[in-house]
């Protein structure tokens, strides 16, 4: 397994760096692509000869528009791949996802009653639609965990459970205020269920930063916990994890990074459950290089779904990760023999 | 606690939700004893080791490690000096048999700590110890029962404890390998000087490799001393309601034989 960790890591750097060039020059005007990355890299102190040619508005195109966006889409992709490895190693369970906890309903909830009822004020450059869903999936997920705490412990299948019963009755609390809401507010809500990134900037880009990169370095710190406990609570006990802690952290932190990743961009399927299982199966479980690898992996899937939203016509990014996801997801499960991951 | 005892419980009392399942039990292991835990399914054999590592909270009583109260150490520390073999290992998860060995080394990394090469020395000792070393480079989730017990046992290895505590380690092989575990066992209790409890449902493989045997019923301890007096048809008859006949086995120990057609119905033995 080992050997070839390199040859991973190396691979992907370098889909990173065509994606990234890629994104950069397509678009409604595309541009070559070595033009654009001329652009970037002009952009960079010291390099500022580096495109004589490029007008102002190419400039503008590249860098105001689509290196915010494409730089928000690798941060919520990464932030999606790292803390859907971080509830499968909670769970015990590679078909888990951040879903689990309530986060995307508590979004959906929060989204949904600030669009309906109207409310529309700005924090920090950020709409009260990204507040409210980021307020909503950590309020809800956090209720999730109160409530499955049971004698100092939170067993997992009733996490898993009050996840889903929590998740059902945000779900309705949400369809009701649809419900009772007017005709182009409910246009706005489902185009935020499916997921974008189109006409996301900088402010967003500030907001899933410090959570994707910081709330990312301290899941890696976690990462031979995490080890342990793919053995069970006991066995991860028995090594000496103080169980009960380290999942409290790791919950949170999970929980921070897909809040952070939903509330800019609505709801993103697969992304969270698809990549940590496609890295699994060319690195192995240890989370030391999972970790790194779902990081890096999710930012790229999510970066190249977003270009193809985009020359698709903006269609929603969601509704790109799901289309191509679940079969490919389908295709993991019954490549496999026997059920392991 | 005159003796001076390494593991020990003192009128634990503990259990599941509103339910105790050990009611009083006092016990204590001296440093280098190989002792077995008997009894019939529910009796708190698994529910006693779990007391004892500090995993299930009591509800009175205490446990001791190495003579002090097990509330004072930390996670970590009871991992440096406790390793548990459960009943059923693994994970679904193929990590190697290299590195599922090597999480032995757990309690003594920190955590931004690479494996230092006393740890990769120690796993590979412990992997040699219990003939996995070959499997080294095959997933834990190939192995076949014996194999993977072999794994957790040298995991524990790895862990370098002067405690090991098993849950049935043998209840899902067969006879050779059953007789392979205990072996291993009792080189470690012999060679190494490993303080060992197991828990076992095999009443002869207990009475054959445990010198000392603890029988549990009914969430206390019912008998304590040497297999040779503990086994009887007496108490298997009390304890476990099943008509047996024991008599001595080729190695000198006790041998119990099921007597066919007589059962016995009484709520007495069952629980």
């Amino acid at each position: 397994m080992r050997q070839h960790y390199g040859v991973v890591i190396i691979g992907l750097m370098a889909v990173l760096l065509a994606t990234t060039v890629l994104s950069l020059a397509t678009g409604p005007s595309p541009l070559p692509a070595a033009k654009a990355l001329r652009i970037l890299l002009s952009s960079l102190p010291g390099l500022d000869g580096l495109a004589p040619e490029a007008s102002a508005s190419q400039r503008a195109i590249v860098l105001d528009i689509r290196l915010p966006r494409l730089i928000l889409a690798l941060l919520v992709g990464a932030a999606l791949g790292v803390a859907g490895a971080v509830m499968q190693g909670f769970f015990q369970n590679p078909m888990a996802a951040p879903s689990i906890l309530g986060v995307s309903a508590g979004a959906t909830l929060g989204a949904t009653a600030v669009i309906i009822l109207g409310l529309n004020f700005w924090v920090w450059g950020l709409s009260s639609v990204v507040v409210a869903a980021f307020g909503g999936a950590l309020v809800v997920s956090g209720a999730v965990y109160i409530l499955s705490r049971r004698g100092g412990r939170t067993p997992v299948t009733l996490l898993l459970l009050t996840g889903i019963a929590i998740g059902s009755l945000c779900s309705a609390v949400s369809s009701f205020i649809l419900f009772r809401g007017q005709q182009g507010d409910l246009d706005l809500v489902i185009f935020w269920m499916m997921g974008s990134l189109a006409n996301r900037g900088w402010p967003e880009v500030g907001m899933v930063a410090p959570y994707a990169l910081v709330g990312s370095v301290i899941v890696y710190v976690y990462s031979r916990d995490l080890n342990a406990l793919l053995l069970g609570d006991e066995q991860a006990y028995h090594l000496g994890i103080p169980v009960e802690r380290v999942k409290l952290i790791l919950l949170v932190l999970a929980s921070l990074l897909a809040a952070a990743a939903v509330a800019v961009t609505g709801i993103i399927g697969f992304v969270g459950l698809v990549v940590p299982h496609l890295i699994r199966l060319m690195v192995g479980p240890d989370h030391r290089i999972l970790l790194p690898l779902c990081f890096l992996a999710g930012g790229i899937v999510l970066g190249l779904s977003d270009m193809v939203a985009n020359l698709a016509g903006e269609i929603p990014i969601g509704i790109i990760t799901s289309l191509l996801g679940a079969p490919f997801f389908l295709y993991l499960l019954h490549r496999r023999r026997e059920y392991e991951f | 606690m005159s003796e001076e005892s390494i593991l020990a419980a003192r009128q634990v009392v503990c259990g599941y939700d509103e339910r105790d399942v050990l009611h009083g039990v006092t016990l204590a292991v001296t440093r280098g004893e190989f002792v077995g835990l008997i009894g019939p399914n529910g009796s708190g054999k698994s529910t006693l080791l779990r007391a004892l590592t500090g995993v299930l909270p009591l509800r009175s009583g205490e446990v001791f490690l190495e003579e002090q109260s097990l509330s004072r150490y930390r996670r970590r520390q009871i991992a440096q000096r406790i390793a548990v073999v459960p009943q059923l290992s693994g994970s679904i998860f193929p990590f190697t048999v290299r590195d599922y060995v090597m999480m032995g080394r757990t309690p003594y990394l920190g955590r931004l700590q690479g494996q230092r090469p006393t740890d990769v020395k120690v796993a590979r000792q412990a992997m040699e110890l219990t003939s996995t070393i070959h499997l080294a480079d095959r997933p834990i989730t190939d192995l076949s029962g014996g194999e993977l017990q072999r794994t957790t046992i040298a995991r524990a290895v790895a862990q370098d404890t002067s405690i090991l505590l098993l849950d049935e380690p043998t209840a899902f092989l067969d006879i050779n390998h059953q007789h392979e575990i205990f072996e291993l066992l009792s080189r470690f209790n012999t060679q190494r000087g490993m303080t060992i409890l197991c828990v076992s449902h095999d009443l002869n493989l207990a009475a054959q490799y445990c010198p000392r045997l603890v029988v549990l019923k009914d969430g206390v301890v019912y008998a304590d001393g040497l297999g040779s007096q503990i086994i009887s048809e007496h108490m298997v008859r009390e304890v476990y309601g099943a008509p047996v006949q024991v008599d001595e086995g080729p190695a000198g120990k006790p041998r119990v034989s099921l007597l066919p057609g007589e059962m016995i119905t009484s709520e007495e033995g069952h629980r």
